[in-house]
């Protein structure tokens, strides 16, 4: 195939025959679209499930509650607090003088159902098609918010860590030596630190978000890639033109990143989906043991614990079980794919 | 120690006022006693079993090189050739001596000083496919130097890439070009070329043919040496070919495991050797005869990693006599020009 452009940038052969490779490994490229879809999907969470409608036609006028709050009085309530969309007399108000849009899914993650009629959880049925969870909220409501929630951990925690990791390999592996060897130490040293107990610790007191949850775990995980970059950098500085930049008289810190780094980056790259997939484990299992995000939060952690809590209704921790087992074969398939579009035996040919 | 340190710094001084003054009677470099070696037999146990161990790959070698001068270094593989060649460019940390770069001593210098003078040295690597970023294009090779160095005002570096590409013999139609892309003696016009954007006053020439095929070989000597006329550059050919090095040099040194055995004018060096090993290597050529790495020297090797004082040529040398195998030789210069490491050459 010829040589075209993509997104401004040039598709050289090489990338040409890497995504060549990638295609031709079926399981993950619809694993990839698959995950594209639910991701980008669970970006728009609030679109999809939400006690709010999107759209409000009232009395002449349009209002998009999901961006901007309105108090009850703007449709001829009695309150000057915010609008309850669900509230039955307040519905009454809106079609009397127009229409709204609802979701697909009326509740959001936080939505407690008061009309549920039976103790909640309730099983799975045409109103909850997940059932409800023992606070009476939308299971399916709560999984669509705590899959984004945790992808969107597991990628952030990835890029950063990713940037630290390959930062500390690329030190150690061009300067190598004492900056090695003392690095080294002091990693077998830290990576020794049981970091659970960590975590758990330092979460006791601190107040868990996702940003402290986030450094906290970084503390640890950057080093899952320093091994990759450190044995690619041994290698390559003793590379003609490494040597060849050196006698120009380039800054180390410019040949480390402008003429290893790219050569590093293939071994790099292979492993981001698996350090995404650990990522997701680790603040799922944060979440189960209550170490986690936030009370109330929707994850993925948070409904399995419901479900060891409750098992008298299985829709809990079979939805929970299903879906991560799904998240993380998904990611497992893009890594292998990728893993395949990278092979220099592969794409060398 | 405080002594010492304040007459070096006293030294350095006197340097670089003497720097000031280059005259074009000083050599353009000048290595002095340079020593470098390797620490063999890495990690723990072997240090506190006996302590490190190391060869010496270059052992106290001591030359000079002119404005314009060819210099061949010629010598089996493993004689340390490449070594010097690496070490004059501080590419490997040399343990003791002194390398001088127009009165300068670049021996000790950090790398934020030591990049202005790496604008006078430049290498040429053996293989010039690994000597280019595999992921770079001729044009991106070429732009580092000059744009790093400042040689050109940004609006005239397409410019002199083309000029450096149309010097070395390449078109300017590969400078979109990747190295894998390219036939190995064209890499190696690349690599010439990207040497010569900062006018270097001497190139280190690491034998830059030896991966070629015969049929370029001769190509890309010749480039060499137009270059030199044109331009007056120095240049240090490390090469195992003598009849290369008789053809391009004008000086040739002789290297046998670490030591400078002999170092002479090319006519000298090839009428009348004095070294035992040079007349063996000479010998060998014969009709012409195979390069170095067939070359049969008759008799056992030197052992670099075991700690001789003696003569480093003892076990092959046919006019050893017995104090060659307490003390290496020292050199000595038999004529103006005319270097030697034997203490039995009036014999010859």
């Amino acid at each position: 195939m010829a040589a075209g452009r993509f997104l401004g940038f040039k598709i050289t052969p090489l990338t040409r025959r890497r995504i060549d490779n990638f295609r031709a490994n079926r399981r993950g490229v619809w694993s990839l679209w698959l995950f594209l879809f639910l991701f980008v999907g669970s970006l728009f969470a609030e679109f999809i499930a939400n006690d709010k409608p999107f759209l409000v036609y009232y009395d002449g006028g349009f209002y998009m509650p999901i961006f901007e709050a309105y108090p009850e009085t703007t449709f001829g309530g009695e309150f000057p607090t915010e609008t309850d969309y669900q509230d039955a007399a307040v519905r009454q108000l809106i079609h009397d003088k127009g229409w709204m849009l609802n979701p697909l899914i009326p509740f959001s993650y936080g939505t407690i159902i008061l009309d549920l009629g039976r103790p909640a959880p309730t099983p799975p049925s045409s109103r909850n098609w997940l059932g409800t969870d023992d606070q009476a909220r939308d299971v399916l409501a709560r999984l669509i918010y705590g899959f984004r929630i945790s992808v969107l951990f597991g990628l952030t925690l990835t890029f950063f860590s990713s940037i630290v990791g390959v930062a500390a390999g690329a030190i150690q592996g061009y300067f190598g030596g004492w900056t090695d060897l003392l690095f080294q130490r002091f990693m077998e040293v830290w990576e020794g630190m049981p970091t659970l107990y960590l975590l758990i610790i330092l979460a006791s007191i601190v107040e868990p978000n996702f940003w402290w949850l986030l450094l906290l775990m970084l503390l640890f995980s950057w080093m899952s890639l320093v091994g990759v970059v450190r044995a690619e950098f041994l290698r390559a500085r003793n590379f003609d033109y490494v040597r060849a930049a050196r006698a120009l008289g380039v800054r180390n810190r410019v040949i480390m990143f402008k003429h290893m780094l790219p050569n590093a980056m293939v071994a790099t790259l292979t492993f981001l989906p698996f350090i995404t997939s650990g990522s997701i484990t680790t603040l799922t299992s944060l979440d189960f043991l209550g170490f986690g995000m936030p009370p109330g939060a929707a994850s993925l952690g948070e409904l399995l614990s419901q479900g060891k809590a409750n098992l008298q209704a299985p829709w809990l921790g079979l939805t929970g079980f299903f879906v991560l087992a799904l998240v993380l074969s998904l990611l497992v398939f893009i890594g292998e794919a990728a893993r395949d579009a990278f092979d220099p035996r592969k794409t060398l040919r | 120690m405080w002594e010492e340190s304040a007459t070096s710094a006293a030294f350095c001084m006197a340097m670089v006022e003497k720097a000031a003054q280059v005259d074009k009677n000083t050599p353009l470099l000048s290595v002095r006693e340079l020593l470098v070696r390797f620490k063999l037999g890495d990690g723990l146990a072997a240090a506190l079993s006996r302590g490190p161990s190391y060869l010496k790959a270059v052992d106290e070698v001591s030359f000079d090189v002119g404005r314009g001068e060819v210099l061949g270094l010629v010598g089996e593989s493993g004689s340390g050739k490449t070594t010097i060649g690496k070490a004059i460019l501080r590419l490997y940390e040399p343990q003791s001596g002194s390398i001088v770069v127009n009165g300068v001593d670049i021996t000790r210098m950090g790398d934020r000083a030591l990049k202005h003078y790496r604008r006078d040295l430049q290498m040429v690597f053996q293989d010039p496919l690994s000597s280019l970023n595999p992921r770079h294009t001729v044009r991106t090779s070429l732009r580092t130097p000059l744009l790093l160095h400042k040689i050109c005002p940004s609006s005239e570096v397409e410019q002199r890439i083309d000029e450096a590409l149309t010097r070395a013999g390449l078109s300017p139609v590969f400078k979109p070009r990747y190295p894998h892309e390219l036939s190995g003696g064209q890499l190696q016009r690349v690599a010439i070329a990207r040497a010569l954007t900062m006018s270097p006053g001497l190139v280190v020439a690491d034998e830059p043919v030896s991966k070629l095929d015969v049929s370029v070989r001769a190509q890309i000597l010749n480039l060499f040496k137009d270059l030199q006329a044109k331009f007056g550059i120095s240049i240090i050919f490390i090469t195992h070919d003598l009849r290369v090095a008789r053809y391009l040099c004008h000086r040739i040194g002789v290297m046998y495991f670490g030591k400078l055995v002999e170092i002479a004018s090319v006519e000298e060096l090839f009428t009348a050797p004095k070294h035992p090993y040079t007349k063996a290597l000479l010998g060998t050529l014969g009709a012409e005869g195979e390069n170095l790495d067939g070359a049969q020297v008759a008799g056992e090797a030197f052992n670099p990693a075991a700690d001789t004082t003696g003569c480093r040529y003892y076990a092959r040398c046919p006019m050893r006599v017995d104090h060659c195998k307490t003390a290496h030789p020292p050199t000595e210069t038999i004529k103006p020009g005319h270097d030697i490491a034997c203490y039995e050459w009036r014999r010859s």
